[in-house]
């Protein structure tokens, strides 16, 4: 399609704007003007153009209101309408946030009483809300445990232990925080190996981080001697909330040994992705470690009022302000939809959606670590189709032809060709069944006419993209065409 | 059930059958007996669609402030937003979609996140952007980290003028042992002390970071800082406010070698602090040790045009603890929304609510200044939208009697005198609401005009 | 079935390297390694400078992998293949030739000939 560039025609405008009210002052003095640059190259388009322009384009994209989205870690659930017309209250979303704090009495009590629900959920006692996403919640985390450990004369414990079936965010986040990774080994049921972590934790170990369920949606069962090892070795435990959509109402981090945790809101609490953001990950955490959390909390007062404050020994600031708050709005309508019995009904039909999933396509395709009931996901390989020449990307490519997204592909890294299929608990025995048969077809297509699927996909707005190209030569912005912009 | 879960009794009794168990609690032998809940959690009962919204209201009538005329800036801005963004931002096409992996089936989220980048870049004067970061000041931070990782030193300079809840997420991201964050004063007029930057400037500095325009609102000559940090081998990052840029120099042309910023401004409601959008703009060259993703053309096995996240191995996912970031998710829906602000700004429309944010603030300033007893505090520096004047009363005693007149007068900075107040005027401030203001400010400051 | 040359040592890493005589080596990557990365799109190179083994020497990046490659022993690097930074794909194409990655130097010839053998590296990689 065009680029809204292509759309300029000098003159043309998408906006209409009041006249200047009040007399002009004097100019911007030319040594810091923009005046001799040319143009901002901004397109020059009707409001009708545009919104063509974008309704077009978003034609081009799958999501969730169209179809499944069984996208591995990624709890692509259903996003109530209800809740995105709530964030948009203009008393919500129309307020500064450096009013003073009795100003803004609604937004404060309803984050304050999210925190509250978190707390309950994850069995904590202190929150934040201020992380952005899960990876600055992850940080949040390890800086809330490094704190701890200066605080107690420790600061030389710099290591983070993990399983290599970790998301890419833990180890990335572990360098940002000026630690270092070190390996702990999965066992031949893809857990975490108690003996290999016995070996690695030590007198330099500042924490473990483990996803709970694990990246292969599997409990891990020896939970408590983990943490207990941990401790042992003065260490904290830190879980990854990614898939906590397993967990509501059935068991809590804080009972299982854990510190701290963080939660992703775009997923388990059903606010929307939004293409890739804004998400949420607050982290919630035990008594001991609540005294850093970043600034500001929100706290409720002696006299009834509810208050931001900067506790004495915070780490300090994740963002300019106290969070992605329009997101928190939709959290917090959504646990109030539910209710407690609600939330326990979300995790339990995410994990009879998961295992019915895995009971239907276990004929079809390996399943390297099916020993017995998996939780909200699970993880499949294409190593049978790719003996076959059918890759795990192929497949995921064919799936989008049967109008589905793909699973998330070749990861985790302990799998070949790892498919990790995570059907959520909106998505109806109906449409689990289609796309049983989606994934049975291509099972077939793989053996009998493998081209379908190598040369998939073929119904989508676009053939199968140059990815090396896109390195290589590498275009990341419009050009400006000759004889100034476009 | 609720009506998010379609399958029931019914349903589930089929399921079972196929998975082989009798009961749910079958599912969860993994879990430790001792861990799985025996009570249901402490939460309140459920709330039908019709009770919530009624909670919602009252919520949203308990944010007085919201009801205030706002004058009150200092990295949050109440701008006008047209229409058509919101009812983009609301197709389910793009906000109830995922981070754009299955390229094929997401090229509306590309392709508009390519237009962003092509717009962030052009109006910073630089080559090339990435597709978003949290908020500006998160961007700030991954900037100095950035830099760091290029050069491989160790010290940022950071302008004494920089929003400080900015420089607080910098000292947090950059809370390593080795590195060292040093603040660069400014002058009585609010400029950069250029001597001392001077000073301070070594082979040793990774970077130097400036706001654009300052804190204070203030619009400085970034050129000879960028001399000074490119002399030593440095980067110049400059943290700029979009709004001013159809107004000012841009920091490309001034030597600026990445660029940060906040995008709430453009399509944003200030929702309280969030979400907001940060962008990062930098030349070409320092593409592959960016943060964040980038989108790419190229092109499908048919020879069309199509869009890709590219230079992938930056990112957590593929390079893990050697990554340039943890950032994974982003603020993509913002920055769609910055997108088609921008679109329907365009080029006249976006001129205008810059220069009509810098006439009124300073319509506002010279009509302050006639009150008897308020004066500069920065004199004779250029400002844009946002400026920082001393009352002869306490400015928190201010803001908090401007709240009776329904005028949410702006944020006190009383660490630079007891009087003085952080005072923005956007375009959306009528001349009607600025006299008032003055008209209040003149009573409560003791009713004379000098 | 991989191509892997009987003349040349080999690394648990993937590098191959050849013994050039006058105690300088040549160092690249396996025709294995560059076939279960992909295209090679960058090379990222040392400085000439000294590096202990193990040390890691610089990043060979696909679209979806980026691999670092390691000093194989005590060494000095004394060139690089430069025609790599313009063309890195012909690690693909000529991985035992064209697509050469480095030449060090090293007085001690023991580290070399520590090295795996042909037969060992096909045993490795289970081929």
């Amino acid at each position: 399609m065009k680029t809204v560039f292509e759309l300029s025609s000098p003159g043309r405008m998408g906006v209409s704007l009041p006249e200047l009210d009040v007399p002009a002052a004097s100019e911007i003095p030319a040594f810091l003007s923009r005046e001799g640059e040319g143009t901002t190259g901004l397109p020059e388009a009707t409001e009708g153009q545009i919104l063509r322009h974008y309704v077009n384009l978003s034609t081009m994209n799958h999501h969730v209101d169209k179809g499944m989205y069984p996208l591995g870690s990624c709890t692509m659930k259903y996003n109530p309408k209800l809740h995105e017309d709530l964030a948009r209250i203009r008393g919500l979303s129309g307020i500064h946030p450096l009013v003073p704090s009795a100003l803004a009495a609604g937004s404060l009590e309803l984050m304050y009483r999210l925190g509250e629900f978190l707390c309950e959920i994850t069995g904590f006692k202190g929150v934040s809300l201020q992380p952005a996403a899960g990876a600055q919640g992850e940080f949040c985390g390890i800086m809330l445990i490094k704190s701890y450990h200066e605080s107690r004369g420790e600061p030389h414990r710099n290591e983070v232990l993990m399983p290599d079936s970790a998301h890419g965010t833990n180890p990335a986040t572990s360098t940002l925080a000026d630690c270092v990774v070190v390996g702990v080994e999965s066992n031949e049921y893809g857990l975490v190996d108690p003996e290999d972590l016995r070996r690695k934790a030590g007198p330099n170990t500042a924490l473990f981080m483990l996803t709970n369920p694990n990246t292969l949606g599997l409990f891990e069962s020896r939970i408590e001697e983990l943490t207990s090892i941990v401790h042992e070795a003065g260490g904290l435990n830190y879980m990854d909330g990614a898939n906590m959509n397993a967990l509501l109402g059935i068991a809590k981090p804080g009972e299982m040994g854990f510190d701290v945790c963080h939660l992703n809101l775009h997923k388990t609490f059903s606010t929307p992705h939004g293409g890739g953001g804004p998400g949420s990950g607050p982290v919630a955490c035990s008594d001991e470690l609540a005294r850093f959390l970043p600034d500001p909390v929100v706290i409720l007062d002696d006299d009834g009022s509810f208050r931001l404050r900067r506790k004495q020994d915070s780490f300090g600031r994740l963002l300019a302000f106290h969070g992605n708050t329009g997101v928190l709005y939709k959290a917090y309508a959504y646990i109030r939809t539910l209710g407690a019995e609600g939330l326990r009904e979300v995790s339990e039909n995410a994990l009879i959606n998961a295992n019915y999933l895995k009971a239907k396509l276990g004929e079809y395709f390996d399943n390297p670590f099916d020993n017995g009931p998996c939780m909200h996901e699970f993880v499949l390989s294409g190593d049978r189709q790719a003996k076959q020449g059918v890759k795990t990307l192929d497949i995921a490519k064919r799936l989008l032809d049967y109008g589905f997204h793909a699973p998330t592909v070749y990861f985790p890294l302990i799998v070949h060709e790892a498919m990790m299929i995570e059907p959520t608990e909106t998505e109806s025995l109906e449409d689990l069944d289609s796309f049983v048969e989606a994934m049975v077809s291509i099972a077939g297509e793989a053996v009998e006419k493998p081209y379908l699927v190598t040369d998939a996909p073929v119904n989508t707005p676009v053939l199968r993209l140059d990815e090396v190209k896109a390195v290589k030569d590498l275009c990341i912005v419009e050009p400006v065409k000759e004889g100034g912009n476009p | 059930m609720s009506r998010f879960v379609p399958n029931g009794p019914e349903q589930r009794e089929k399921m079972f059958r196929a998975i082989g168990l009798e009961k749910f609690e079958d599912l969860l032998e993994p879990v430790p007996e001792k861990f799985r809940l025996k009570e249901n959690l402490q939460i309140p009962e459920p709330l039908s669609e019709f009770e919530l919204t009624l909670e919602f209201e009252e919520f949203a009538r308990r944010n007085t402030g919201a009801d205030l005329t706002c004058f009150m800036g200092a990295g949050a801005y109440d701008h006008f937003i047209p229409a058509a963004v919101d009812h983009i931002l609301l197709r389910s096409e793009f906000y109830t979609a995922y981070t754009p992996y299955q390229a094929e089936v997401s090229q509306g989220t590309l392709q508009a996140i390519f237009e962003y980048q092509t717009m962030i870049a052009r109006l910073t004067g630089m080559e090339m952007a990435n597709a978003c970061m949290y908020d500006g000041a998160s961007a700030a931070a991954e900037a100095c980290l950035m830099a760091m990782r290029i050069t491989r030193k160790q010290r940022v300079l950071v302008a004494g003028s920089l929003n400080p809840r900015w420089l607080d997420v910098i000292r947090t991201y950059l809370r390593k042992e080795d590195f060292e964050i040093s603040e660069i004063p400014f002058l009585e007029d609010g400029t950069l002390d250029l001597e001392t930057a001077g000073n301070l400037i070594e082979g040793g500095t990774a970077a130097v970071l400036t706001q654009y325009p300052n804190y204070f609102g203030l619009i400085e000559d970034l050129q000879p800082v960028a001399e000074l940090i490119h002399e030593c081998k440095g980067l110049f990052i400059v943290a700029a406010d979009p709004v001013a840029l159809p107004l000012l120099r841009s920091p490309g042309d001034a030597g600026a070698d990445i660029v940060v910023g906040e995008g709430q401004s453009m399509g944003i409601p200030m929702s309280f602090g969030g979400p907001c959008v940060g962008f990062m703009a930098a030349r070409t060259k320092l593409a592959r040790k960016m943060p964040g993703r980038i989108i790419g053309r190229t092109t499908d096995r048919a020879g069309q045009t199509g869009y890709v996240l590219t230079l992938q191995t930056r990112e957590q996912h593929i390079r893990r603890n050697k990554a340039t970031s943890n950032i994974c998710s982003n603020q993509a829906l913002m920055a769609l929304a910055n997108t088609v602000y921008l679109s329907l700004m365009g080029e006249r429309g976006f001129r205008e609510i810059s220069s009509q944010c810098y006439h009124k603030s300073h319509y506002l300033e010279k009509k302050l200044l006639e009150i008897h007893g308020v004066s500069r505090v920065f004199e004779n520096t250029p400002f844009f939208r946002e400026f920082v004047i001393s009352f002869p009363v306490s400015s928190i005693e201010l803001r908090d009697r401007m709240i009776e007149h329904g005028i949410l007068a702006g944020l006190p900075v009383v660490e630079l005198e007891e009087g003085a107040m952080l005072i923005t005027a956007t375009e959306k401030r009528t001349r009607d609401e600025i006299d008032r203001y003055v008209r209040a400010a003149t009573d409560i400051c003791g009713g004379g005009t000098s | 079935m991989s191509n892997i040359p009987e003349e040349l040592r080999y690394t648990e890493t993937h590098e191959w390297i050849k013994d050039l005589g006058n105690g300088e080596y040549m160092i690249g990557l396996t025709f294995y390694a560059q076939d279960q990365m992909g295209e090679i799109v960058m090379v990222e190179f040392p400085g000439m400078q000294d590096f202990n083994s193990g040390d890691i020497l610089g990043t060979l990046e696909a679209v979806k992998t980026a691999e670092d490659f390691y000093a194989p022993f005590d060494c000095k690097v004394v060139r690089v293949n430069g025609d790599l930074e313009d063309e890195p794909a012909l690690i693909n194409e000529s991985s035992y030739e064209k697509g050469w990655l480095i030449v060090v130097k090293t007085d001690d010839p023991s580290g070399f000939t520590s090295l795996k053998s042909a037969v060992e590296y096909t045993e490795f990689i289970g081929e």
